[in-house]
């Protein structure tokens, strides 16, 4: 299980309560696919994601990327027990969508830099560093029902 | 990878919007990777890893130097850097995982001083660049 300091838990819960999910999920998924393009193989359906232009406006990948971070909201609040949080999506994310875990790391770290753009001079290193360790667990507990 | 012409230009952009920060911001990002990727330290034991370190800073400086070296010669990053890559190979030996961590922490950086202009386009293109210059630097290495 997944330690976290009284300080971890305030640098998470802080910076969460200033979020726009909405916002900051389209544009997190947006760049995702935008910055490593091979990540769209999953989103055959979602129309066109032909340009960066296309990408942004496209209203498919702005609700989806509003529902990833909403359940991103979640690992926020169950802290102490994400295995238990996550195990219904991660059987989800290996058995209906057949989604690499590698892909839950590239987010991550997408959402850091969204974050970093967005809270400029709050977004300390030992902010960076704490929701490094976030995204870390969270894609490891999307991980951890693969078979 | 291949960098393309619109990736040459947005990173060039994006490097004289740095300008002369470049080596305050080569220190902010190896203090970065430093807290987020401990396991990094590992390669300064010699160092004075605490904030504000006058090496921290100095490391810092170099490798910006680097890199703004590889943006004035990015239609041929290899030989800009064969020298550094020669040493990485030889005597450094950083594992290449490692080189992932810097180019995000960069990332992080510029993203947190230039909000603006790291525009989608431009965060895909400079990742791709950090991405050629770690392939340059574990070039040799076997």
């Amino acid at each position: 299980m997944v330690h976290w300091s009284a300080e971890e838990k305030q640098l998470i819960t802080g910076l969460w309560g200033k979020v726009n999910v909405e916002e900051c999920g389209a544009e997190a998924l947006a760049r995702l696919l935008i910055v490593y393009p091979w990540t769209q193989r999953f989103f055959d359906n979602f129309g066109n994601l032909s340009s960066p232009t296309a990408i942004i406006g496209n209203p498919k990948v702005r609700a989806h990327g509003k529902k990833v971070l909403t359940s991103f909201g979640e690992a926020v609040k169950n802290l102490e027990n994400l295995k238990a949080t996550y195990a219904k999506l991660s059987e989800l994310h290996c058995e209906k969508l057949h989604v690499d875990p590698e892909n839950f790391r590239l987010l991550g770290d997408i959402l850091i830099i969204v974050l970093a753009a967005h809270f400029t001079k709050d977004f300390t290193p030992a902010c960076q560093a704490t929701w490094q360790k976030l995204v870390g667990v969270v894609a490891h507990a999307l991980a951890y029902k693969y078979h | 990878m291949v960098l393309s012409a619109a990736d040459k230009t947005n990173v060039k952009g994006i490097f004289s919007k740095i300008g002369g920060h470049a080596e305050e911001y080569g220190a902010e990002t190896l203090e970065r990777m430093f807290i987020t990727y401990p396991q990094t330290k590992t390669y300064f034991p010699h160092f004075d890893l605490q904030h504000g370190s006058a090496q921290i800073k100095a490391h810092g400086k170099k490798v910006a130097a680097a890199l703004v070296e590889a943006v004035n010669h990015i239609d041929d990053i290899a030989g800009a850097l064969s020298k550094l890559s020669d040493l990485h190979a030889q005597k450094l030996r950083v594992d290449p995982v490692n080189f992932r961590f810097l180019g995000h922490c960069f990332l992080v950086v510029v993203a947190i001083h230039h909000p603006a202009a790291l525009t989608p386009e431009v965060h895909a293109s400079l990742d791709k660049f950090m991405c050629a210059v770690g392939t340059v630097l574990t070039a040799k290495y076997r």
